[in-house]
C-alpha cells in the first residue's frame, strides 16, 4: 500500500522520464529532473541536520518551487510555503508561529528574507541542487516516514488576526488525489493549466495527479488573469485540456465575450469552486464548450483539498445554485443542526466532514484544533473525529448537497477564503483608528472597510497593504464620523451592509 | 478625466493616478481591479469596452485608459 506521496514520482520516472512534468513560460522540468533534483535537495537538507521538522519554502511561483517541496519531503521534513505576495507582517507572524530552523529560498527571494529578522538556516535552492543524492540516507529516511506524518503546512486566514497553519499528512493527500483523479478522469494525456498560488492546498490538484499519471502541468503567469484574450491564447498555445480554477477566473473569460470570439480549443475538463458560479456565466461556458465536463468542487483546507463534487450535466435556471453534490469516495458528509442532530430532509445543518481526509489540525494550536475537530456527536462508542466546517448546507429534492451560507464572518473573495475579523484586526492595529468594521458587498463583490479615526483613506490603504495579502486588502474604504451601533451596543453590520448596497 | 480618476481613487486611494504610468507593470492593479474598472467605466460612460482593448497598454496609466474611453465614445 502506498504510504508516501513521493511514490507517485518514483513510479512514473520509469515510464515517462523525459516528459515535461511542470512548466511555466520560462522553465520546464521533466519527471527525471524532478526526481534527481528533489533527491539532491533531500540529501542536502538531511546532511544539514534537518528531518522531521517544518522547512519553509520561500520561492516564487515556478516549477522549481514544486521540486523544492519534493526535496523537503525527501529529507523527512514537511514543507511550509510562503510567498512574496504575502506582506511582511504575515510572513513575520508565520515565522513566529513556526520558529523554523530551515528556509529554502531562491536568488530573488534571498535578499528580502534577510529583512524579516529570521535567524535560522537559509539554503539557496540553486546550491541544494548541486548535492549528490545519497541512496543510503534517502532510504533510511523513508523507512522512518509514516503515512500519518505531515506533508505540508499551509496558512489560512484566522479571525483574530493570526493566520492558522493547517497541517496535512501523506495519507490524507493520497486519499484525496486517488478520489480526485477518478472524478476528473485524469490520465497521461491530461495537460493542466494551474491558476492557483502554490502556497495554498488548491494546487494539490495539479501537483500530485501530474506525478501519478505522468501528465503535464503548466503554471499560468498570474498577470494573464487580467487579460482574457492573452489567457486563452496561452491555453491554446500549450494545448491545455484540464483546468481547476476559481470561478472569478472563468467568468473573466466568459463575461468579456472571449468564448464567442476565440474559445479555448483543447479544454475538455473544467473544475471550479470556492465561489458561487453565476448561472448566466456558467451557461455561456456550457453553450460554447458543449462537449466539456464541468465539475463543481467544494472543500475546506482542514479536510485536505476538496471533499464534495458535482458534475454539472443539467441546465440551470438563473435563480438556481449549482449543487456541491456528494462526498468524494471514502468521505462522509454529516449535516448537524444546533442540537447536534441530523436535520429533517431538506433542513439546514452545519456541513461536517468525516474520513481519512481530515487534516492533522492547526499546527502549534491544540486549542483551536479542538474547537472544530471534534468527536462525532452521533457516535458515543469510540474516538471518531469530524471537522466542523462552519458552512451551512442542505439537501435538495434530488438528494444533492447545496451550500447555503456561512455561520460566521468568513467570506470567499476571488476564490480566497477570508475572515473579515482578520481584516478588522489589521485595521485596528493602526494607532489612529478608533474602531473598524469590515463587511462584504455580495452584489459588487467588494470587501468594504468602515473605520472611525483621523486617518485618510490613502494612508489607510497603504497601511492595509503592508499588513495583509493583496487579496485581503479592502476594495473600498469608508472613513465614518461614528460607527452605527445596535441597541445592544454592538456594531450594526446590517446597517453598514445596506449603506453600500444602495 | 475627473470621473475616471474618482473611480480609480476609490479603488486605490493611496495611488497617484495622475502621474503613475506603470499601473500594470508594477502590479498596482490586479485582476479584480480590471474587472471592476471595466464594469464601472461601462456604466459611467455608457460604453462597451471590447475584449480586444483589455490589454496591458490601455490600463498602464489613467491617461491611456482615458484615451481609450474617448476613442470608444467617438466610435459609438
Amino acid at each position: 500500500m502506498q504510504k508516501n506521496v513521493l511514490e507517485y514520482l518514483e513510479n512514473i520516472i520509469n515510464k515517462v522520464p523525459d516528459k515535461t512534468a511542470y512548466a511555466d513560460d520560462t522553465t520546464q522540468i521533466t519527471f527525471k529532473e524532478a526526481y534527481n533534483y528533489s533527491r539532491s535537495i533531500g540529501t542536502y537538507l538531511y546532511k544539514q541536520g534537518h528531518t522531521k521538522e517544518p522547512v519553509v519554502v520561500f520561492m516564487g511561483r515556478s516549477p522549481n518551487t514544486i521540486v523544492a517541496y519534493f526535496g523537503v519531503v525527501y529529507s523527512g521534513c514537511y514543507y511550509v510555503p510562503i510567498d512574496e505576495e504575502m506582506p511582511r507582517h504575515r510572513i513575520e507572524l508565520i515565522f513566529k508561529d513556526l520558529s523554523p530552523s530551515a528556509v529554502i529560498c531562491d536568488r530573488e527571494t534571498h535578499a528580502s528574507l534577510e529583512s524579516y529578522g529570521y535567524n535560522g538556516n537559509v539554503y539557496l535552492y540553486e546550491d541544494a541542487l548541486q548535492a549528490e543524492a545519497d541512496e543510503d540516507i534517502l532510504s533510511s529516511v523513508r523507512k522512518k516516514q509514516l503515512d500519518i506524518d505531515p506533508l505540508y503546512i499551509v496558512f489560512t486566514s484566522g479571525s483574530t488576526g493570526m493566520p492558522k497553519g493547517v497541517a496535512a499528512c501523506h495519507r490524507s493527500v493520497i486519499d484525496y488525489i486517488e478520489g480526485l483523479c477518478e472524478i476528473l478522469q485524469i490520465n497521461e494525456n491530461t495537460v493542466f493549466g494551474n491558476q492557483t498560488p502554490l502556497y495554498v492546498d488548491a494546487c494539490l490538484k495539479e501537483l500530485y495527479p501530474t506525478l501519478k499519471y505522468g501528465a503535464t502541468a503548466y503554471i499560468i503567469p498570474k498577470s494573464l488573469f487580467m487579460f482574457p484574450l492573452k489567457l486563452v491564447a496561452f491555453l491554446n498555445e500549450y494545448k491545455i485540456n484540464t483546468i481547476c480554477w476559481v470561478v472569478s477566473a472563468l467568468t473573466m473569460i466568459s463575461a468579456f465575450g472571449v468564448l464567442q470570439k476565440d474559445p479555448p480549443k483543447y479544454l475538455h475538463t473544467i473544475a471550479f469552486g470556492s465561489e458561487v458560479f453565476p448561472i448566466r456565466q456558467f451557461n455561456l461556458w456550457r453553450k460554447h464548450l458543449p462537449d466539456a465536463r464541468f465539475v463543481n468542487l467544494y472543500g475546506p483546507t482542514e479536510a485536505t483539498g476538496m471533499c464534495c463534487y458535482y458534475e454539472a450535466v443539467r441546465e440551470f435556471n438563473p435563480d438556481e445554485v449549482i449543487p456541491i453534490g456528494k462526498p468524494f469516495p471514502n468521505t462522509e458528509i454529516i449535516l448537524l443542526n444546533e442540537d447536534n442532530q441530523v436535520p429533517e430532509q431538506g433542513g439546514v445543518g452545519e456541513i461536517c466532514v468525516r474520513g481519512t481526509r481530515l487534516s492533522l489540525g492547526y499546527y502549534n494550536s491544540f486549542e483551536k484544533t479542538r474547537e472544530v475537530f471534534v468527536q462525532n456527536p452521533l457516535n458515543p462508542c469510540y474516538p471518531d473525529l469530524i471537522y466542523r466546517t462552519g458552512d451551512l448546507g442542505r439537501y435538495n429534492e434530488k438528494g444533492e448537497l447545496l451550500f447555503v451560507s456561512r455561520k460566521d464572518n468568513q467570506i470567499k473573495h476571488m476564490g480566497h477564503r477570508i475572515e473579515l475579523g482578520e481584516i478588522e484586526a489589521a485595521a485596528n492595529m493602526h494607532p489612529g483608528v478608533k474602531i473598524a468594521c469590515c463587511i462584504y458587498d455580495d452584489r459588487k463583490n467588494k470587501i468594504v472597510l468602515f473605520y472611525v479615526g483621523s486617518v485618510t483613506t490613502a494612508e489607510m490603504a497603504q497601511f492595509m497593504k503592508s499588513k495583509l495579502p493583496r487579496y485581503m486588502v479592502p476594495n473600498l474604504l469608508k472613513n465614518l464620523d461614528t460607527m452605527p451601533l445596535t441597541t445592544n451596543g454592538k456594531i450594526d453590520r446590517v446597517a453598514l451592509k445596506s449603506s453600500v448596497s444602495k | 478625466m475627473e470621473t475616471l480618476l474618482e473611480i480609480l481613487e476609490e479603488l486605490h486611494p493611496d495611488v497617484d493616478f495622475e502621474n503613475c504610468e506603470t499601473l500594470i507593470d508594477d502590479k498596482i492593479l490586479d485582476s479584480f481591479d480590471i474587472v471592476t474598472l471595466v464594469g464601472e467605466i461601462s456604466d459611467e460612460f455608457d460604453i462597451t469596452i471590447p475584449v480586444e482593448e483589455i490589454v496591458p497598454k490601455n490600463f498602464n496609466s489613467a491617461k491611456a485608459l482615458y484615451a481609450l474611453i474617448e476613442r470608444l465614445i467617438e466610435e459609438e
